[in-house]
């Protein structure tokens, strides 16, 4: 095998899906022992050319090497034996397993078909020693933190000697502090020779670990710099084509009444025996956004589907314009609220509709889109449905009938936030708005909340991104397990905080002031 | 992208698949028949194809030609019936005992209180309503799985049936009283179509369920009610986010559903055509058929009124195999296969589509 300063080298790559290119003639090289961040908007074909790597896709053109020889990577199963792993963004755990089954999961040893735990057991700890990716060998992956269950899958890679380290958008899940500890982990794993591969649109993390860079923009090669001679702005304007602004401009809230007022809200959790969101109270004025800020999983979705009518509440009030609607249907409460939901695929759209349907969702049955006898009006909603794509730069193959499964995930969410707020509510909920989108999109929609509040609608921001909260919110509200733990003025509070708040460490007593 | 390919059409990509399905059931129905005689296959095949062109005089072809256009529409109506649940996100295999239900209340109406026709229709409508709201309850409610608790009901119904018109039977025979012989009013009109096809069992059944799928077609993709059925079907969670009731969407589809079938059977059963065996311990199969009828309509209410006439011929047509080469179940099974493969048409238009996915890949 010749010497080669490159684990991976992907020469010339093109793969093209019926009429789209979604890379063309991409070349990534990564060395040995580096970390190496792919950056690029979404759609900008950073996932094809991952999965070409992996071997899901095969590419019409263009060679792959490993260590300097060329390889042919078929299938999934190629790609583990040539020691390349990845991370999904969504990890491929079993719940009801423990941490150290899964991490041994398809390579188990067995003696006479009976599992040998105790050999995995010590190499599973002596990884976890030596690079610091702290487990819990026997807990079930139901019960750890969404960190444990990431170190897992590091493990999971780790196990299997894999060399080259594939991580999708790692970070887009864990608390400030998980971050941090994730950071470290990385660079461990590179000092240790680990040769990684980190896909995020987030430039800050990508400044602060990786060593170099490449980008990619609707399917095109841009560059590859060095991460110690850029800087963010260059590093933005690489991947959108053109300046983006970091932070968000806005002027200080003009607050007016209260548009939603809750008390002692209380939800149960999906399996009804507990209450997931205990005995909040808050409010949101015209003018102004509220962000709820937590880590995932700390009542903040029971909170919107006990707002959002999809849940019943088990107790509490909650007043909209001055109009009890704890027990009301979505229907009537949408009348006055929009609700941008956290999953856009199970809530917020039916994906096999086309887009002015789906563009319609909320509004169909209003006599501008519907006859008295209960016939569509198919060219009212085509009218009604390419005018609000022209407004709000919806982008889709086949125009207002696309489908909007073959969208992309950023037009997907244009085309709700379009929905939402066009038809001009008194309370807009915004769930994770901005989840996976790239920066030219984030912008985009944090511009459009913006505006909102500033034409005197109410917003509540559900989000776990910090600088999301931080850039966004006149007032945030810290969830922790159900409750609100603290109320934060954002101009007088830092990352580290809030963190303290989110992680339970810090609280204070809402309750009182009320 | 203005100049669409004729192969990316939707319907054309349907209607494909479909004429695949059944160029590929033919085919294997054949070999079947090769292999166990190959003397008379190529023959025995082509009596099941031609059914009632086996006759040489041409009113005899029109007579046979109606007795299939008598069962096509007992079956038209079971598969839209399907269709219609399936467009909510259900299926509906619980046509069968909504299709029993339909013919016990139609026949019960007819013999036992001598209700003019159009009377027993609606009692069967309403049997079926209430039968198919069963299976919507325990799926909105109790979130009980359709299919389950639908087969369950085919064999509650079909006992049920059998006990009831058990009452209204010949005595010594297991067979119901011929409606003709009781009550002419309750036998459905033919308004001409009797005399054009010399067959008193062809009646407006036939061109009722045509126009019904038509207003199926119309309902499902037209109108609010089907919009909010079809989005219920797709996406539940996306539904109930919009504030639409999909309960209520669930219950009143199956309810639909389930008067669509039991239409059908009265449809069947007022023609005069049939006579209800009720010491039978199978349910009819016409429910079944129509779950392949709908697919090989390519689940749209208008292709389904075309794959329906195609697997009512088969069926009728295995009626002419010659039973001297043949054993007697051989037809049922030919038809069996073509019917089954006809199940795959999902599959073919996938194959179909991804061909075109990779060609376009290359273009």
């Amino acid at each position: 095998m010749g010497e080669t300063p490159y684990a991976i080298e992907m020469l010339g790559i093109t793969k093209r899906f019926s009429g789209i290119t979604a890379n063309d003639d991409i070349t990534l090289k990564l060395k040995k022992g580096e970390i190496h961040a792919l950056l690029g908007e979404n759609g900008a074909g950073k996932s094809t050319l991952m999965s070409v790597l992996f071997g899901l896709y095969t590419p019409e053109e263009g060679t792959i090497k490993k260590d300097g020889q060329v390889v042919n990577i078929t299938d999934p199963n190629v790609a583990d034996r040539l020691g390349i792993g990845m991370v999904h963004q969504h990890f491929k755990l079993v719940e009801c397993f423990t941490v150290l089954e899964n991490i041994v999961l398809g390579v188990e040893t067995t003696k006479n078909g009976f599992l040998q735990q105790k050999e995995a057991r010590k190499k599973i700890m002596e990884l976890s020693e030596r690079y610091g990716l702290k487990v819990d060998p026997d807990a079930k992956i139901s019960d750890v933190t969404v960190g444990m269950q990431q170190r897992t899958e590091i493990l999971k890679m780790l196990y299997r000697d894999s060399d080259v380290l594939i991580f999708d958008e790692p970070t887009a899940v864990l608390t400030p502090q998980e971050i941090e500890e994730l950071m470290h982990i990385l660079k461990n794993l590179a000092a240790e020779g680990k040769s990684i591969l980190f896909i995020s649109h987030k430039l800050n993390e990508i400044m602060e670990v990786a060593d170099r860079c490449s980008v990619l923009r609707k399917g095109k090669y841009i560059g590859t710099v060095d991460i110690s001679s850029t800087t963010p702005e260059e590093l933005s304007r690489m991947m959108c084509g053109h300046d983006v602004k970091l932070s968000v401009d806005k002027k200080p809230a003009k607050t007016g009444e209260v548009v939603l007022d809750v008390k002692g809200l209380s939800v149960k959790g999906k399996n009804k025996h507990k209450d997931k969101v205990r005995n909040v109270s808050f409010n949101v004025r015209a003018g102004e956004i509220v962000c709820i800020a937590g880590i995932d999983g700390n009542g903040q979705s029971e909170l919107v589907y006990g707002l959002t009518g999809l849940t019943n509440v088990s107790g509490g009030k909650i007043e909209l314009c001055g109009a009890d609607i704890t027990h009301s249907p979505v229907r009537k409460r949408s009348e006055k609220m929009s609700h941008i939901p956290e999953d856009r695929h199970k809530h917020g759209l039916v994906l096999d509709y086309s887009l002015e349907y789906n563009i319609v969702l909320q509004r169909y049955f209003e006599p501008e889109f519907v006859t008295g006898a209960g016939f569509l009006k198919k060219n009212a909603i085509r009218e009604y449905a390419e005018r609000l794509i022209e407004k709000y730069d919806v982008r889709s193959g086949l125009g207002a009938a696309t489908t909007v499964r073959s969208m992309s995930g950023g037009n997907q969410q244009k085309a709700i936030i379009a929905r939402e707020i066009d038809r001009d509510p008194k309370l807009i909920v915004a769930v994770q708005p901005t989840r996976g989108l790239d920066v030219g999109a984030i912008e985009n929609i944090h511009k459009q909340l913006i505006a909102e509040r500033d034409a005197g609608k109410a917003v509540l921001l559900v989000s776990l991104e910090l600088e999301e909260v931080m850039n966004l919110s006149d007032r945030i509200l810290v969830m922790y397990e159900g409750e609100i733990v603290g109320e934060i003025d954002p101009k007088k509070t830092d990352s580290e905080e809030l963190g303290m708040y989110m992680s339970g460490a810090k609280r204070d007593k809402v309750e009182a002031d009320r | 992208m203005k100049n669409k390919s004729i192969l990316k059409n939707d319907a054309f990509q349907s209607v494909a698949a479909a004429l695949i399905c059944i160029a590929a059931g033919i085919f294997v129905g054949y070999l079947v028949l090769l292999m166990i005689n190959p003397k008379g296959a190529a023959e025995a095949i082509m009596d099941i194809i031609r059914n009632f062109a086996n006759y040489p005089r041409t009113t005899a072809k029109v007579k046979y030609l109606g007795n299939t256009l008598v069962k096509t529409a007992p079956l038209l109506m079971c598969a839209l019936s399907v269709n219609f649940c399936y467009k909510t996100g259900l299926f509906n295999i619980g046509a069968a005992g909504q299709y029993v239900v339909g013919a016990a209340a139609s026949l019960y109406g007819a013999l036992a209180w001598h209700m003019p026709w159009y009377v027993c229709v609606l009692m069967a409508m309403a049997a079926g309503m209430v039968w198919g709201s069963f299976v919507g309850i325990l799926k909105a409610y109790r979130n009980v799985n359709e299919v389950i608790s639908g087969i369950m009901l085919n064999w509650i119904a079909l006992y049920l049936t059998n006990m009831l018109l058990n009452t209204v039977s010949e005595s010594g025979t297991p067979y119901t009283t011929q409606v003709k012989s009781v009550n002419t009013a309750a036998l459905i009109p033919g308004l001409g179509l009797q005399e054009l096809f010399v067959n008193r069992y062809v009646t407006i059944a036939i061109p009722l369920s045509v126009v019904i799928a038509v207003i199926v077609w119309v309902v499902l993709s037209k109108t609010k009610f089907g919009f909010e059925l079809c989005a219920t079907g797709y996406n539940r969670h996306a539904a109930k986010y919009s504030g639409m009731s999909e309960k209520r969407n669930v219950i009143l589809s199956t309810m639909i559903g389930g008067a669509l079938a039991a239409v059908g059977a009265s449809f069947l059963y007022l023609s005069g055509y049939e006579q209800w065996q009720t010491t039978q311990s199978a349910v009819p199969a016409m429910g079944f058929n129509g779950i392949a009828a709908t697919f090989l309509g390519g689940l749209n209410p208008i292709g389904t009124i075309f794959s329906s006439y195609f697997i009512q011929h088969i069926t009728s047509g295995g009626a002419y195999l010659d039973t001297n080469i043949y054993p007697l179940q051989i037809a049922d099974l030919i038809t069996a296969i073509i019917i089954y493969l006809c199940a795959f048409i999902l599959f073919f238009k996938q194959l179909l589509d991804r061909r075109n996915a990779s060609k376009g890949g290359k273009n």
